[in-house]
């Protein structure tokens, strides 16, 4: 039976974690990489970093980050953040990631999701979505509306339709964010990942909200996610990706317990 | 020297410093050459068994393999080349190598539940395997490791005997294959952490 994945979530910028992590062994806070293998060696089932770099000319420390990740670690990972063309995936995933994970440019271009489907297979192409819970309307049937730049901008595309479309388009998996759970810590959007999550036959991570274990049996089981990112909860040292394992399997989650 | 088999069937950076990683030097090579003079043989792939399979065959590949197989190397299939190895796949109707017999067959998405949820397609994510038959390759494998899948195919072999690990989704197919000196498994074990680590060292140092 799959198990269900815990996957941290690294914001990386110029090749630095940018969130205060308080670690209490001999880890550079500051490199994904020392961060990265920590979390390989503590139980993480997968990675996600996710490149916040803002000047285009500085994302290849990005490559050199995964290239170095990629010699540390031996258990699948993906990078998001910047990526806006076939040729961005491919310097990703010849540095070594096994996915890449594309967002703001898919819902610009659609067709970058089937592009890179057909040159390194759908496993291979994560659908990012950030979305907003707007309310029914005639263009949002689902009350979810397709936000970018951080959801500041809506774009008027229905999530479940949007959802639907990336994977037709290719897309072999999704990472569900609601920018209106993000960063509470109060829990994971149910209602949104379970929709999404019920409707499409790929596999979805459920992203954004998790403070505790609770929030996310509750979303890898009503939420019907496949997978649950977390970031601030390990990050800060709040938890391990052990304890929250051993929450999970004691509630009946089936995880990977074995490292 | 350890080969991969390069036959622009994915990604090879992560079987190559997998090996690295454990102390192995290899060569990444698409050469028959090289193949036939190696000391044994890593054929990864990820993507369709119609375009690999006409991949090999443009190259030789196929030839190469095939007679490495008969010369007695090691031969360690991942994923793809797993399912290639087999004698035919479903995936685009594909006639393969036939060094297993039997057939490469699609998960069907209607018949895969669990406990009565729909299973997604593909499988994707961790797994455990349970062990059919002892075999060098998987000496020191416990019962609660779990590896990592992505596939939307599996191995069928005709002959029981072949089959030396299962794996349950929906249905229980065979995520480990193996005859004579291949050894062959669906999962990455690239990507399987300590227990994948440990797998991929025994092959290196196995002696069929």
């Amino acid at each position: 039976m799959l198990s269900k994945r815990i996957i941290p979530c690294l914001d990386v910028r110029e090749g630095k974690t940018t969130k205060g992590i308080k670690f209490k062994d001999n880890i550079d806070i500051g490199d994904p990489v020392e961060m990265a293998r920590f979390y390989y060696e503590t139980g993480a089932d997968e990675i996600v970093f996710y490149d916040i770099t803002a000047s285009s000319e500085k994302r290849d420390i990005m490559i050199d980050v995964v290239r170095r990740v990629a010699g540390s670690i031996f258990i699948p990972f993906s990078v998001g953040g910047g990526i806006r063309s076939v040729d961005d995936m491919r310097k990703v995933l010849l540095a070594g990631a096994e996915k890449v994970s594309i967002n703001s440019a898919a819902v610009k271009n659609p067709d970058i999701i089937s592009k890179g489907a057909k040159a390194f297979g759908s496993q291979c192409i994560v659908l990012g979505m950030d979305v907003k819970h707007v309310g029914v309307k005639d263009n949002i049937p689902s009350g979810y509306e397709i936000v970018i730049n951080g959801g500041r901008t809506y774009m008027g595309i229905d999530a479940l339709k949007w959802a639907i479309e990336g994977q037709e388009l290719g897309a072999g998996e999704i990472c569900l964010n609601s920018i209106d759970a993000d960063g509470t810590t109060t829990g994971y959007e149910l209602k949104l990942t379970s929709l999404i999550s019920g409707s499409v036959e790929i596999p979805v991570i459920a992203s954004g909200g998790a403070g505790t274990p609770e929030h996310l049996k509750d979303v890898l089981t009503k939420g019907k996610a496949d997978a649950a990112l977390i970031a601030s909860m390990i990050h800060y040292g709040n938890y391990t990706v052990g304890q929250i394992k051993s929450y999970l399997a004691s509630n009946g989650v089936k995880v990977r317990k074995s490292w | 020297m350890i080969v991969i088999i390069d036959y622009s069937a994915g990604n090879l950076t992560s079987v190559a410093q997998a090996l690295s990683h454990i102390g192995f030097q290899c060569l990444v090579t698409s050469e028959a050459g090289e193949i036939l003079k190696s000391e044994r043989i890593i054929f990864p792939g990820v993507g369709a068994a119609g375009s690999a399979m006409a991949s090999l065959k443009r190259t030789g590949l196929d030839s190469a393999i095939a007679d490495a197989f008969r010369m007695g190397k090691p031969i360690l299939g991942i994923c793809l080349g797993t399912q290639v190895i087999m004698g035919h796949s479903e995936e685009n109707d594909t006639p393969c190598f036939g060094i297993i017999d039997g057939l490469v067959r699609a998960f069907q998405a209607e018949k895969a539940t669990e406990n009565g949820n729909r299973l997604k397609i593909p499988h994707m994510g961790w797994n455990s395997v349970v062990i059919k038959k002892e075999h060098p390759v998987l000496s020191g494998i416990r019962r609660d490791d779990e590896f990592y899948f992505v596939h939307g195919f599996y191995p069928d072999p005709d002959n029981s005997e072949h089959v030396l690990g299962t794996t349950n989704y929906g249905i229980s197919f065979a995520s480990v294959v193996g005859f004579e000196n291949l050894f062959a498994t669906q999962f990455h074990l690239e990507k399987s952490g300590r227990p994948g680590l440990r797998m991929l060292e025994n092959f290196c140092k196995w002696k069929p």
